[in-house]
């Protein structure tokens, strides 16, 4: 008896992402959401721009490529033209929360009936390593070569709590995938928000902590422990908004 | 038998569009075109559409991407700064050869210039505006009637070819109130196999896409792609010749340059000259074969615009520069008159040898 | 109980992040081996130790792992 297979919803197309990058586990979470809840056939993917850019050749739905930031807005438009389809974004935190702030915000707030899929790791890393909105006080990366001194550039950026003062967000969940019992977790926030879609309750987003072992300067391992003591006290984990018992009334 | 109605030029376009069966509008608010969104924010609930007021025109722009991806016939409208806005996203539709209508309706630039009625965004038109090597498929009305037929036009090349159409209007087509004859309702939905619409487990995924990152691919695709541009090119020109079989001086005219040329053209012949007119219907392709033929016969060429000049490049190519080519603009939201035009011919007239 | 794993080892990183989370330490990166991608595959030590908990397949981002039981 099978225990553990791969997806039918991932191809097979070997994945690009860098040596125990957490982007595979993710994108594996979404994939099993999809094949539990059987809606492969009408799920059409937003992929973005960074390292997750090529997820289009990922997963076996239909899928459109985004400009940077621009994929809420996509999402937007692909599931108001057919919204009996599931449509749901894959963005990092610079396409999600630099540049894609606005689109972000307002699919938030109009309540679009789409599924983000935040993969938070506090860096950019397919350009090389620079500082990211949601880059650490004190980080060291390309562009914050001193530490992120946050009186020249600020804090950094918490969606979930931006995000859960918008009466049109119904879902808001952080999660992380730094171990096992992080990574159960996660794939129930996931495919929790999928359902949600499928229930057509409105706006759900998950953040995901997740690590950049390369561009952070650690060994896969040794990422995860770093999420683990630096990211997630400072991005809590939990359920930030939940009006699914209200939608669904 | 089809009715004749009194419309304004942006409400002729938006209710041609939903009847050729466009059912999705993304916009955002700005002078002179805002009537476009306003219309179908009444009309689309009414229908079933979907009228969505976005937070910017990028947001438009990539709402536009979407619905066009899952292969719905779709429109965005907007003015010059807007349309710049807009340029990253059509960049991306013609790198993903997404069909779409984008509506501009010109003011006076550059910047936040003025709200008043321009042609000045013919370069960034029929250059592509955004990055990389493309084109759109640019249409030039010239009256409401045009705003309305046109833009039916443009629905049926942009899936044809699938390729983004633009309507390059200007503010006075947007504004202008005039009868116009609209098609009977009649829904003609065209088979779009390559969509993101969902494979129903029917068929391996479609991708819509613009990256490639192999430079041996990339280029295939944009060779592939000029191809299909040529094809356009020999097959969907269109233009207008007025008095062109015996002309003498050729007015190259579009929009309401055009308008105001041809009563410039009658008056210059009543005083004798030998005035035509060629006017562009399709900017993109230029009608680069009329205006060679006009340079066989015609002493000169007088490109009027509204703008510093912009088409008269496109004349002096199509024409290889065979005559010489004069420019009567006004900008910044002014119009020429008919008097400036006549003065201008008749000073080319005397001045040429 | 019998468990097998299956490991699609060409696709295997050499990450690590499998053998980090077997609770029974059962899995190793063999350092004398190099798949076709040349990285270090992943290799099981002991099968018989195994209790397909699945946590290996679990962490591993390039889903190269399926766990069996009877």
């Amino acid at each position: 008896m099978v225990v553990f297979d791969k997806p039918h919803a991932l191809t097979d197309v070997p994945l690009h992402y860098c040596p125990g990058c957490t982007h595979g586990i993710i994108h594996r979470l979404v994939a099993e959401a999809i094949d539990e809840l059987g809606i492969e056939g009408r799920t059409v993917g937003i992929a973005s721009v960074g390292c997750s850019v090529m997820t289009y050749n990922y997963f076996n739905c239909d899928m459109i490529q985004a400009a940077h930031g621009r994929a809420p807005a996509v999402a937007t438009g692909c599931k108001r033209a057919r919204p009996e389809n599931i449509v749901f974004t894959y963005q990092g935190d610079g396409d999600l929360a630099a540049i894609g702030t606005a689109e972000t915000v307002h699919a938030a707030a109009r309540g679009e009936n789409i599924t983000v899929i935040f993969v938070n790791n506090a860096i950019y890393g397919m350009t090389g390593g620079q500082m990211a909105p949601t880059s650490l006080p004190g980080q060291v990366t390309q562009t914050s070569p001193y530490g992120r001194d946050v009186k020249t550039v600020g804090y950094p950026v918490k969606v979930c709590e931006m995000l859960k003062e918008l009466d049109g967000a119904t879902y808001l969940e952080r999660v992380a995938v730094n171990n096992v019992r992080n990574v159960r977790n996660a794939k129930k926030a996931i495919k929790k928000a999928f359902e949600n879609q499928v229930k057509g309750l409105g706006f759900s987003l998950i953040e995901v902590i997740s690590t950049c072992p390369t561009n952070w300067g650690m060994t896969p391992e040794k990422a995860l422990k770093w999420a683990e003591e630096n990211m997630i006290p400072y991005y809590p984990l939990g359920v930030y908004k939940d009006k699914t018992k209200e939608a669904e009334a | 038998m089809a009715e004749k109605v009194l419309m304004k030029g942006n409400e002729a376009i938006a209710e041609a569009a939903i009847r050729c069966g466009c059912r999705h509008y993304f916009g955002y608010p700005i002078t002179p075109q805002t009537e476009i969104a306003a219309y179908m924010a009444k009309r689309m609930p009414k229908i079933g559409g979907t009228f969505l007021q976005a937070e910017s025109e990028v947001a438009a722009i990539n709402m536009v991407i979407g619905a066009a991806s899952a292969g719905v016939r779709v429109m965005t409208s907007s003015s010059s700064p807007g349309i710049s806005l807009k340029s990253e996203g059509l960049s991306y539709m013609a790198g993903c050869d997404l069909p779409a209508l984008v509506v501009n309706v010109q003011r006076g630039g550059p910047g936040l210039g003025g709200i008043q009625p321009s042609q000045s965004d013919y370069f960034q038109a029929t250059r592509g505006g955004g990055h990389g090597d493309y084109h759109m498929i640019v249409l030039a009305p010239a009256s409401v009637q045009e705003m309305a037929s046109l833009t039916a036009k443009a629905f049926d090349l942009a899936d044809k070819y699938r390729m983004t159409a633009m309507i390059l209007a200007d503010g006075t087509m947007g504004q202008m109130m005039e009868p116009v004859e609209l098609a009977e309702g009649e829904v003609r939905p065209i088979e779009k196999p390559w969509a993101a619409s969902g494979t129903q487990m029917t068929r391996p995924h479609n991708i819509i896409n613009s990256l490639s990152l192999v430079p041996e691919e990339l280029e295939k695709l944009n060779f592939a792609r000029y191809e299909k541009y040529q094809t356009v090119i020999d097959n969907e020109t269109l233009y207008e010749e007025y008095m062109m079989d015996d002309a003498d001086i050729c007015v190259v005219a579009f929009g309401i340059a055009a308008r105001v040329s041809k009563n410039a053209v009658i008056a210059a012949r009543e005083a004798g000259i030998r005035a035509g007119m060629i006017r562009p219907i399709t900017l993109w392709p230029f009608p680069a074969a009329p205006v060679r033929a006009a340079a066989a016969h015609c002493r000169a060429f007088l490109s009027v615009e509204l703008n510093m000049g912009q088409m008269i490049e496109d004349v002096r190519l199509a024409s290889e520069c065979a005559r010489p080519a004069y420019l009567c603009n006004r900008v910044g939201g002014m119009i020429p008159s008919p008097e400036l035009v006549l003065a201008k011919i008749k000073e080319i007239y005397g001045g040429v040898k | 109980m019998t468990t097998k794993l299956t490991f699609r080892t060409d696709s295997c990183k050499g990450c690590g992040l499998c053998v980090a989370a077997c609770p029974k330490h059962l899995l190793v990166v063999a350092r004398d081996k190099i798949n076709k991608k040349g990285h270090h595959p992943v290799e099981m030590t002991d099968q018989s130790q195994c209790i397909a908990c699945a946590f290996c397949a679990t962490m591993c981002p390039d889903c190269i792992i399926t766990v069996e039981k009877d």
